[in-house]
């Protein structure tokens, strides 16, 4: 079977820059995929050269198995993209917009479909507004379901919740987990860790066109992560010498230690015990994504 | 096929949305035009025996407002779509550069159409048209349309910013149009002036559309329309050579 996405050896130059130094990278179909990578990284550019809106210096990308330069109208008809930048055309009310970006994909009747897209996304009510009469979420909204009119097997989002309110990033976190659950392959950039640990199946992280990362989210939280303790004594009470050189820093007068494992706490519990201090507050921290990147970002 | 037709609808209800700035508009300036002109040179001026000044006006005010109007659909639609970022709607579906082309294009002969026929209108009022050669009128707005919508398409494509496209339209549309023989017939300029008219498309745009009218010209309709043919030919190959190389459409 054909992964939903291959890339090979992709290249590109803009001028100077080097914004992709050859990535490889295969998505199989039904996968929920993380792009991360800090500001530069190159995961629009990526995206881009899948869409074929950039051309790219060397390397093949494909969707579903077709070449997005050589068979690029089969590809193109695979992908749906999310731009991260916030485009709309003013001339037209939403739904407008909509019937409009389906024709461009051949589709004439698409009513139901487009009442079923702006429902979940919950635009029913300003369907026969102007886009320029929308607020900025709105229009991120708008950009998703342009971007699903052509039911499009492979689902890419370059940064969809930058500006949805709390609300609907989760409402549109249950529409897009739902299309992936009925087979859609799901590409996700975004700066929101937390976001990508709970919905990403797979991540890979990229750092000045390079991706320096690649694996499963369980096994990059494992590889790269620990728990940490955070620990605020009683008044009075000074941390004992030998937990001192253990500490990672102190925070808001709170200790904290960063641990392989929970067993961890319980010797520094007892070294506590045996100091004679006691403990105000006790916190325990799970690993996270965050930490991960940052650990990535300063080796890579 | 599809993707090509919805474009072609779109880029028609992009202008007609706003058709009081891009059918009125350009209408209300060539009635300026002819009352003005009219008025100055009725009584100086004959072209074409047995044709009132006003008459030989006409056609060539409805001839140039179709290639002004054409222009500016394509070239105002891109640059548009360009500054703002929605171009990427057409970019992404699988439309071919030559339905992109095409819908663009038509597009333009369009609304060249509907404001060079709200021209018509409104100027017949004023005078009355002979219609000896209708193919020709026809023919040479069809074309003329094309090649302006085309030339639009490639001003929109390479311009970055509108005050560029405001360059191109005022250094090199609006003297072409001016300068050929829309309000004149270029017998009357000195020999010199009438050698440089002949190196102008649109000389022959207007004088084979006037042919239609009156059945006169400067120059024979067959070497008009072969003029405007070969500059259809050649700049259609260069707007599809743009647009199949993503010439500053897919960087
Ligand atoms: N059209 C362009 N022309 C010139 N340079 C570009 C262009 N597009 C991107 N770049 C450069 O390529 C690099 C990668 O940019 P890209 O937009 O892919 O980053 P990104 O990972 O999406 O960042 P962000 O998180 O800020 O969206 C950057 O250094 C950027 O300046
Ligand atoms: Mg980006």
């Amino acid at each position: 079977m054909n992964p939903a996405i291959r890339i090979e050896g992709v290249t590109k130059c803009f001028g100077s820059v080097q914004a992709l130094a050859g990535v490889d990278l295969e998505i199989a179909e039904g996968e929920f995929f993380g792009l991360l990578g800090p500001n530069g990284a190159g995961k629009t550019t990526l995206i881009s050269a899948l869409a074929g809106l950039v051309r790219t210096d060397a390397g093949h990308l494909a969707v579903m198995g077709h070449d997005v330069v050589a068979d690029y109208r089969a590809a193109r008809r695979r992908l749906g993209v999310v731009p991260q930048e916030l485009v709309f055309d003013p001339f037209f009310s939403v739904r407008e917009s909509l019937e409009i970006q389906s024709g461009y994909f051949g589709i004439r009747d698409n009513a139901a479909w487009i009442d079923e897209i702006l429902e979940n996304l919950d635009l029913t009510a300003k369907a026969d507004t102007n886009m320029r009469q929308l607020s900025g979420g709105m229009k991120r909204r708008v950009l998703v379901a342009q971007a699903l009119v052509h039911r499009p097997p492979v689902i890419v989002l370059d940064e969809p919740t930058a500006g949805v309110d709390v609300e609907l990033r989760q409402a549109l976190w249950g529409f897009i987990r739902r299309l992936n659950r009925d087979g859609h392959t799901i590409v996700l950039t975004t700066h929101y860790l937390e976001e990508a640990e709970n919905l990403c199946g797979r991540i890979a992280m990229l750092k000045q066109g390079r991706i320096v990362a690649l694996d499963t989210t369980a096994n990059l939280l494992r590889r790269f992560s620990g728990h940490t303790l955070r620990l605020r004594l009683a008044p009075g009470n000074g941390l004992p010498e030998a937990l001192r050189a253990l500490t990672k820093g102190e925070a808001d007068g709170a200790y904290v230690f960063s641990l392989e494992n929970c067993e961890g706490i319980e010797g520094i519990l007892a070294d506590l015990r045996n100091a004679g201090c006691s403990v105000d507050d006790i916190e325990v921290g799970k690993p996270d994504l965050e930490e991960v990147f940052l650990r990535v970002m300063e080796r890579g | 096929m599809d993707g090509f037709l919805t474009l072609f609808q779109k880029e028609v209800l992009r202008f007609w949305k706003v058709s009081f700035q891009t059918v009125a508009a350009p209408v209300l300036t060539s009635l300026l035009f002819l009352l003005i002109f009219s008025h100055v040179l009725e009584r100086h001026v004959q072209v074409y025996a047995g044709v009132s000044y006003t008459s030989f006006l006409v056609p060539g005010l409805v001839m140039m407002s179709v290639l002004q109007n054409a222009f500016a659909n394509s070239s105002s639609s891109l640059i548009q779509s360009k500054v703002t970022g929605n171009i990427i709607f057409v970019l992404l579906p699988p439309i071919s550069y030559r339905q992109f082309f095409a819908a663009y294009v038509l597009a333009a002969i369009v609304r060249g159409f509907v404001v060079g026929l709200g021209v018509l209108l409104v100027t017949l009022w004023f005078v009355d048209l002979s219609w000896r050669a209708p193919l020709w009128i026809l023919v040479f707005a069809v074309l003329g349309g094309a090649i302006m919508g085309a030339l639009g398409v490639i001003a929109g494509i390479w311009a970055e910013k509108f005050d560029q496209l405001a360059a191109f339209q005022n250094f090199i549309i609006m003297p072409l149009t001016f300068l050929s023989g829309v309000f004149y017939s270029i017998h009357s300029l000195p020999a010199f002036w009438q050698q440089v008219s002949h190196f102008n498309p649109i000389f022959y745009m207007i004088d084979g559309f006037r042919y239609g009218f009156f059945g006169a010209s400067d120059v024979s309709p067959w070497a008009s329309l072969g003029v405007v043919s070969g500059c259809f030919v050649v700049l259609t190959l260069f707007t599809l050579w743009l647009l199949r190389v993503g010439y500053k459409l897919r960087a």
